[in-house]
């Protein structure tokens, strides 16, 4: 009998130790919130208490678990152990898509059903069909340049010494943020107007006066504007492609390429016969993944003309309607038109899945 | 991988002549410019970022003012005008005339100032004036002050982005951490653990993987509002950990299933739990695979703007916020927005650089994710 004592003290002292957990989860929220010190202190302490709490729940969670009998432990443990994800997803991501569907039915207050109103609204209002038309440009145009000069590169860089220092050149802008690459590159678009003396400081203007040129406020012409904002969108993300690729044609066996040669192929035969049927699953992952990149674009938009002068994307049309003009239903609208338009690829994906059966 | 033996030879043949090095060294140039351009404005004197072109840093032969020639008043400006052996008309004279190789004459302001400025060809560029004042405006809070073109003193209120850089740490630090760690114990589980719904719950996982997460912004705004988490840092931990989750259970899992059987056999005959295997065995042995996925999220976290936009608000602004509303409130200060640029870079790049392999494996292993 002392053994089942044991256990049960044991399991109220666990239980205390679960309270003074979860005390110290909020007690650190609350102190955070309340305390206005050196910055320096509050971000050391919101890092030590965020990963700090987490990592103390799995541990209190899983210790209570394991005091449990056999056939509820084997039940419990799998809980604690992917519960938390489990929640997480459920909260942030497979119930909000529930919620904006059920929000896109309704106006701008959330109270008045409205049924497809705001789908109405999607698919005819002017300025979301230019969104439309703009993101059909940006997949269409930014997918080719991005993908096409990802190629190029990659089979280039294969066949110089310096591929590395190439590569890593093209690559770098991955790094860097949408917001950061957009001041790069409105700078280069600057135009300081007309005037005696004046000494243009963007590079564009620069060299079309060089050339005899005259310098011109480039993001304002519409129709044009849209590929000036995708140079920047194929300067961050031709790195991606060319990663992607670079990587699957050093996978096509040497000795294809070989043969093929000594049969006789020229170069470019070798490249459109034998390197580009070879890495077409590549070429087909890199294209779907900047698609879906593109039809999601926001932040280029949003920072280089705020989706004015004939730039807006539907993503920028999300966030206005939501944030600048207060229509929750028709912003629900936009994001649900959103996620129809990645449905293909989801399935895709899952036939993928399947296919690969990595579930045992 | 090629083999070995076969790549050598053919690896010589493959070899590309110098057009190959020439096209790629032209398109490195075109990607590497732009960058360049702001990082070297970043530290130019504001009045010369504002009055001539960042290359003008470099030597180069330029025309300089050298002195100014007054005109003979009985001159009759509307026809000819003869000045130092050539002669043009008044428009001409406006747009700058060439009387010699290295000497220039350009009239100044209308005809009655009856006065030329001389300027020749002359290397430039040489000393160049660089300064830290411009990193000095944007990180401090408090109000700043610059010369303009014309070098009028402009008083500014300064963008704190010192704050917003320790602000970035307080976001990115955990939003990489605590996702990993909650997605290595669901990985776990799904590869090693039996329980019911196993394979539904996963299939639902790699279905999220390309959700638009503007799908979930308004619910999750609702919520947080209610639960008084905007602006908090909390806030932002627990959006980008939802948000980032489908793609780290997704990359973990694949790891994490692939490691040997034997091992957790064995481990769980020396009376090993799961918790002690998952920290024993399973985080030490999946370091490459977490690795690469830290990397992705901490690039993908503290590059984000539209989170951090919603969720954050203008309280404690990040990096990309604080630019973002600087590139709004000063479109022109220049000064200011190439070394906030550059400052927003600084922490990726290092970190992109120094752990480009881990990323590359990451990037690879989830490029499904949209």
């Amino acid at each position: 009998m002392s053994g089942q004592q044991g256990r049960i003290s044991r399991y109220f002292g666990l239980v205390a130790l679960l309270a003074l957990t979860v005390f110290f989860l909020y007690g650190g929220f609350a102190f955070l919130r309340a305390w206005h010190g050196s910055k320096i202190v509050i971000v050391l302490l919101a890092v030590v208490w965020g990963i700090g709490s987490v990592g103390l729940l799995y541990t209190v969670l899983n210790a209570m678990a394991e005091t449990l009998p056999r056939r509820a432990r084997s039940i419990a443990l799998p809980a604690v152990f992917a519960g938390p994800a489990l929640v997480l997803l459920f909260w942030f991501l497979v119930l909000p898509t529930l919620r904006t569907l059920w929000l896109s039915f309704f106006d701008e207050s959330s109270l008045k059903f409205v049924f497809l109103e705001n789908y109405r609204f999607a698919f005819s209002d002017r300025i979301m069909l230019e969104a439309f038309r703009n993101n059909l440009i940006w997949m269409v145009f930014g997918t080719a340049f991005c993908v096409g000069l990802g190629l190029i590169i990659a089979v280039l860089a294969d066949r110089s010494r310096f591929e590395q220092v190439y590569k890593a050149i093209i690559f770098m802008p991955m790094a860097i943020s949408f917001v950061g690459a957009g001041v790069i590159w409105k700078f280069i678009y600057a135009y300081k107007g007309e005037g005696v003396g004046l000494e243009e400081i963007g590079l564009l203007n620069a060299i079309v006066v060089a050339l005899g040129g005259r310098a011109q406020a480039w993001l304002l012409y519409p129709g044009w504007n849209n590929f000036l904002l995708i140079a920047i969108m194929v300067w961050l993300q031709t790195g991606y492609a060319m990663v992607i690729l670079s990587s699957a044609i050093k996978g096509i066996p040497a000795e294809m390429i070989e043969a093929a040669r000594i049969d006789g192929a020229t170069e470019f035969q070798v490249f459109f016969r034998i390197i580009i049927p070879a890495i077409r699953g590549s070429i087909v992952t890199v294209t779907t993944t900047i698609v879906i990149f593109s039809l999601k674009l926001f932040d280029i938009v949003r920072v280089m003309t705020g989706g004015n002068y004939g730039t807006n994307v539907i993503a920028n049309e999300f966030y206005l309607e939501q944030f600048t003009y207060g229509n929750t239903g028709r912003a629900s609208s936009i994001a649900i038109v959103l996620l129809v338009a990645v449905i293909p690829v989801m399935f895709y994906n899952l036939r993928q899945f399947s296919e690969r059966k990595a579930f045992k | 991988m090629r083999k070995k033996g076969i790549a050598a030879g053919s690896l010589e043949r493959r070899r590309g002549g110098s057009l190959v090095n020439l096209v790629l060294v032209i398109l490195c140039l075109v990607w590497i410019v732009p960058a360049f351009g702001v990082l070297v404005t970043s530290f130019r004197d504001s009045r010369d970022i504002f009055s001539s072109g960042w290359w003008t840093v470099f030597p180069h032969r330029a025309w300089i003012k050298t002195g100014e020639v007054k005109v003979d008043p009985k001159l009759d400006l509307d026809g000819e005008i003869s000045i130092e052996g050539k002669s043009a008309s008044f428009a001409e004279w406006r747009e700058g005339v060439q009387v010699s190789p290295e000497r220039r004459l350009q009239w100044y302001g209308n005809k009655r100032t009856l006065t030329l400025v001389a300027q020749e060809r002359k290397w430039v560029g040489f000393g160049v004036n660089l300064t830290l004042d411009n990193y000095k405006g944007v990180l401090t809070g408090g109000e700043v002050q610059y010369k303009n073109g014309n070098g009028d003193t402009i008083t500014r209120q300064g963008n704190n982005f010192a704050d917003a850089v320790l602000n970035s740490l307080a976001v990115a630090i955990p939003s990489t951490l605590i996702p990993i760690l909650i997605a290595a114990f669901a990985a776990y589980a799904f590869a090693w653990m039996e329980f019911p719904g196993r394979k539904t719950l996963f299939v639902i996982v790699v279905a999220l993987l390309v959700v638009p997460l503007q799908i979930a912004l308004i619910p999750v705004l609702r919520d947080f509002t209610k639960l008084g988490l905007n602006g908090q840092f909390l806030a932002m931990w627990l959006a980008h950990t939802g948000f980032g989750l489908p793609l780290a259970v997704y990359l973990l899992f694949n790891y994490i299933s692939q490691l040997p059987r034997d091992i957790f056999e064995s481990a769980f005959l020396d009376g090993a739990t799961p918790f002690t295997m998952f920290v024993r065995l399973v985080i030490p042995l999946s370091m490459p695979a977490l690795a690469s996925f830290a990397i992705f999220q901490f690039l993908w976290v503290w590059n984000d703007y539209l989170v951090a936009l919603i969720f954050l608000g203008d309280r404690n602004r990040v990096v990309t916020s604080a630019l973002a509303a600087m590139v709004g409130e000063k479109g022109q200060d220049w000064h200011y927005l190439t070394s906030g640029a550059f400052l927003s870079m600084i922490l990726p790049l290092l970190v992109f650089f120094s752990l480009q392999r881990y990323f590359v494996r990451g990037l690879m292993a989830g490029s499904v994710k949209g």
